[in-house]
C-alpha cells in the first residue's frame, strides 16, 4: 500500500490515545499519565462546548488583535518572477508571533481546570514571553524554563518574561538548550502536578497537547482560507511554512488537508547544511523515535541518544517534531524541505529591504524556501507564506553573525 | 519462572525484604561499575537496577542526572550496559538484573535485538520509565517470549481502575513511587504511602517495592515494614560521584561508597 492510498478521504487524527499513524501517543512518567489523561477528558469535554471557543475568539480579537491580515508581498514577487507571494502577518499579533493563539487557549483550560500555577518550557523565548503574558492577564503565577544557553542569546525576551512577572529558570542540564528546558519543565510537573498546567508551546508532548496545541493554532489555516476566497477567490496554489516543533506549521496547513489541490510545504531549519550533521531538520534527515512524550522523527544517534542541534534560529533548534508532522510526511500530504542559516539571512534581508517588514529568523526559513518555490511557479498562480513572528528579537543575532556592534 | 520470580519467592518465604540499588551503567566508568555491582552484592543487594544511560531523562532528579552525564561523556551506550550484565552474570548468577531507562535507546536498537541481546546477556527484567502499558505492546510481548520480566511504576497519582491494569501488564515486581516528583526528592508522607500499599495489596500477589526518597538505614526501614523491599537510587548515586575515574577503585573506596546498601540491608534485617 502507498502511503497516498493511505490518506483517506477526510483526513482525521488523532485516535482516543493519540496516535497519528505509528506516531504520537503518551509516552511519560506514571506520575504524569493521570494529569495528561485528565487534561484529555477536560479539552475533549470544553472542545464541544460553544461557550468555551466563544470565549477563546473574544479574547484573539481583543486581546491578540485577530484577524492577522493577508498581505500581498509585491515588490518581493515582482522579484522571484512567478507566482503571487501572500504573507499570513502573525507577527502583526500580540507579543509579535502566532505562539499567542495557543497559549490563550491553554490557559482557558487552566483556569477552568482551577490550577493557579502554570509552567512553560522556551528556546528563543517568544513561547515563554507569550506564556508570561497570558498568566498577567489571568493573573497566574508563571515560571518559565529556558536552557542557560538561550538565556545568554535571548536577553531582551529574559526581561521580558520578568517584567511581564514570571519566574524565569535557567537550566543548567544536558546541553542547555530547548529539549533540556522541556525535561526541567516536565521534572516540575511531575513534582507540582496537583496544582500546575503546564502549557506546551508546540504540537509536541504527550496527547492530547498535539491536539490541542493544532486546534488553538489552526485559526490561521481557517483565516487564510477565507482571506484567498476574498482576495483572489480560489484557494491558494502552494502554501509554505517554517517547522520546529511545527505549530504554526500545522495551524496553516490542517484546514487544508482535505483540499488536495493545495501543495504545503514545510520547511526545517538546515543549519550548515543537511550534509555536515548540523542541523534542526528531523523529518528531513532524522528517524523515528520517543522523546518527550511521544513517538516521532528524532535526531538521534545509533545508540539512541538525542542529539545536539543547530540553527541560526533558537526557535527552531529542537531534536523533534510534532506527531502529526511525521505522519503528514509519511502520508505524503506535506513536503518537507530544509533551508540552510545562509539561505535564511538572505531571506531575513530581502523582505526586510524589499516589503518593509523584519522577518523573525524562524519565518526567515519559510520566506527563503517561498521565495525559490515561487520562481517556478507560473504568475497566475498564489503562494501562502505563514510570517510566524517578527524579527526585532533577532536583530542582535544577525549583527552579531554579520560582525556589527551594535 | 524467571530468576526474578525465583528470588522474590524465595525472599517471601524467608521472611527477607528485597533490597535493590540503582546505579547507571558506566557511571564514573564500565570498568567501576562492574566492581560497583559486585560491592553491592557483597553489602546484601538481591536485585541490582542497572540505569541505560540516555541523554533526557526527564523523570530524573539532579543527582541521577549527573550520574547519567558522567556515563555519556564516556560515551557508555545501551550495548555496552549489556556487555557489563554478560560480564556480572559470568561471575554471578544468583542477583537479579533489572535495566532501567527510557524508550528511544531501545527503539533505535529495535525491540527484537534488544531482547535477544537482554536474553543473552542475562537480564530478568527491563523497566522502561516512559513507557506506560498501552504503550508497551511491542516490546512487553518481544520480553516475555523470553521470559524477560516487564516492571511498570505506579505512583500517588495513579487511580485505582488504572493501578489494576497496570498490575495485569507487570511481572516480577511492581514499583510503587513513594511521591510526587522526580528520583531523589524527599519523602515526607509516610501515611499515605501506607495507605497506597494496602490498597494495591488487595489487587495482587505480586512483590510490591518502594523507591524514591529512600536515603539511609532508618527511611529504607520504614518503607521496607510496609512492603516486599526498596530501591535506594540517589543515595547511593551521590556517593558514586565522589568516586575516582579511576579503571581499579580501591577496596576501601568502593566500600565507603556502598555502605548506604550495607546499613539498609542491616536497618531492613532488624524489621525480622
Amino acid at each position: 500500500m502507498s502511503s497516498t492510498e493511505k490518506l483517506t478521504e477526510h483526513y482525521t487524527g488523532p485516535d482516543s490515545k493519540g496516535h497519528f499513524g505509528p506516531y504520537g501517543g503518551i509516552f511519560v512518567g506514571e506520575t504524569l499519565i493521570t494529569a495528561v489523561e485528565e487534561l484529555a477528558a477536560v479539552y475533549n469535554k470544553l472542545s464541544r462546548d460553544p461557550a468555551f471557543w466563544q470565549e477563546y475568539e473574544y479574547e484573539l480579537k481583543h486581546y491578540v488583535g485577530r484577524p492577522s491580515p493577508l498581505y500581498f508581498a509585491e515588490r518581493l514577487t515582482q522579484a522571484c518572477g512567478g507566482a503571487r507571494i501572500y504573507l499570513k502577518r502573525e507577527d502583526l499579533n500580540h507579543t509579535g508571533a502566532h505562539k499567542v493563539n495557543n497559549t490563550i487557549g491553554q490557559a482557558l483550560l487552566a483556569k477552568y481546570m482551577g490550577k493557579t500555577r502554570i509552567i512553560a518550557e522556551t528556546g528563543a523565548g517568544q513561547h515563554g514571553v507569550a506564556s508570561a503574558t497570558v498568566a498577567a492577564r489571568l493573573g497566574l503565577e508563571c515560571y518559565v524554563y529556558m536552557g542557560a544557553e538561550d538565556i545568554k542569546r535571548q536577553a531582551p525576551n529574559v526581561y521580558r518574561m520578568k517584567l511581564l512577572g514570571a519566574h524565569v529558570v535557567a537550566v543548567e542540564s544536558g546541553s542547555r538548550t530547548l529539549k533540556d528546558a522541556m525535561n526541567e519543565a516536565l521534572r516540575d510537573w511531575a513534582t507540582n502536578v496537583d496544582n500546575t498546567y503546564y502549557i506546551i508551546g508546540t504540537v509536541a508532548g504527550p496527547h492530547p497537547y498535539p491536539q490541542l496545541v493544532r486546534d488553538f493554532q489552526c485559526v490561521i489555516g481557517r483565516e487564510v482560507k477565507a482571506q484567498a476566497l476574498e482576495e483572489f477567490g480560489k484557494l491558494p496554489d502552494a502554501l509554505v511554512a517554517c517547522v520546529g516543533g511545527g505549530s504554526n506549521a500545522i495551524g496553516l496547513f490542517h484546514p487544508f488537508i482535505d483540499d488536495r489541490e493545495v501543495a504545503m510545504y514545510g520547511v526545517e531549519a538546515g543549519g550548515h547544511g543537511l550534509e555536515t550533521g548540523e542541523h534542526a531538520a528531523p523529518l528531513s534527515a532524522g528517524k523515528p523515535g520517543v522523546l518527550h512524550g511521544n513517538r516521532t522523527y528524532l535526531m538521534t544517534d545509533e545508540g539512541g541518544q538525542i542529539q545536539d542541534t543547530h540553527s541560526v534560529s533558537a526557535g527552531l533548534d529542537y531534536p523533534g517534531v510534532g506527531p502529526e508532522h511525521a505522519w503528514l510526511k509519511d502520508l505524503g500530504r506535506v513536503h518537507y524541505v530544509a533551508a540552510t542559516d545562509e539561505e535564511t539571512l538572505q531571506a531575513f534581508h530581502q523582505l526586510t529591504r524589499m516589503e518593509g517588514i523584519i522577518p523573525a529568523l524562524e519565518s526567515s526559513h519559510a520566506v527563503a524556501y517561498a521565495t525559490r518555490l515561487a520562481s517556478t511557479m507560473k504568475p497566475e498562480q498564489n503562494l501562502v507564506v505563514n510570517l510566524s513572528g517578527r524579527g526585532d528579537k533577532d536583530i542582535e543575532t544577525v549583527a552579531r553573525i554579520e560582525g556589527i556592534s551594535l | 519462572m524467571s530468576r526474578l520470580q525465583e528470588l522474590a519467592n524465595k525472599a517471601r518465604g524467608d521472611g527477607r525484604k528485597l533490597l535493590i540499588p540503582y546505579l547507571v551503567a558506566g557511571d564514573p566508568n564500565l570498568a567501576s561499575s562492574a566492581q560497583l555491582m559486585d560491592e553491592l552484592v557483597a553489602q546484601g543487594a538481591d536485585i541490582i537496577e542497572l540505569g541505560i544511560p540516555f541523554s533526557d531523562p526527564a523523570s530524573d532528579g539532579p543527582v541521577i542526572q549527573l550520574g547519567v552525564e558522567r556515563a555519556l561523556a564516556k560515551k557508555v551506550t545501551l550495548a555496552n550496559t549489556l556487555q557489563l550484565v554478560r560480564q556480572f552474570r559470568a561471575r554471578n548468577q544468583e542477583t537479579a538484573i533489572v535495566l532501567m531507562g527510557y524508550l528511544n535507546p531501545i527503539e533505535i536498537m529495535g525491540y527484537e535485538v534488544f531482547a535477544d541481546a537482554a536474553q543473552d546477556a542475562g537480564v530478568d527484567g527491563v523497566l522502561v520509565v516512559d513507557m506506560p502499558p498501552t504503550e508497551s505492546a511491542g516490546l512487553h510481548e518481544a520480553l516475555r517470549k523470553r521470559d524477560i520480566d516487564t516492571i511498570y511504576l505506579v505512583a500517588p497519582t495513579t487511580g485505582e481502575a488504572r493501578a489494576r491494569d497496570i498490575i495485569q501488564h507487570c511481572s516480577g515486581y511492581l514499583y510503587y513511587v513513594s511521591l510526587k516528583g522526580v528520583t531523589g526528592a524527599a519523602l515526607t508522607d509516610h501515611d499515605s504511602v501506607a495507605a497506597s500499599i494496602s490498597r494495591l495489596r488487595a489487587y495482587t500477589d505480586l512483590p510490591i517495592v518502594i523507591g524514591f526518597g529512600i536515603k539511609d538505614g532508618p527511611s529504607a526501614a520504614a518503607m521496607a515494614a510496609l512492603s516486599d523491599g526498596v530501591i535506594i537510587g540517589s543515595a547511593l548515586v551521590n556517593e558514586i560521584g565522589k568516586l575516582a575515574d579511576t579503571e581499579q577503585q580501591d577496596a576501601a573506596s568502593l566500600s565507603q561508597c556502598c555502605a548506604v546498601i550495607g546499613s539498609a540491608r542491616k536497618a531492613i534485617d532488624n524489621l525480622k
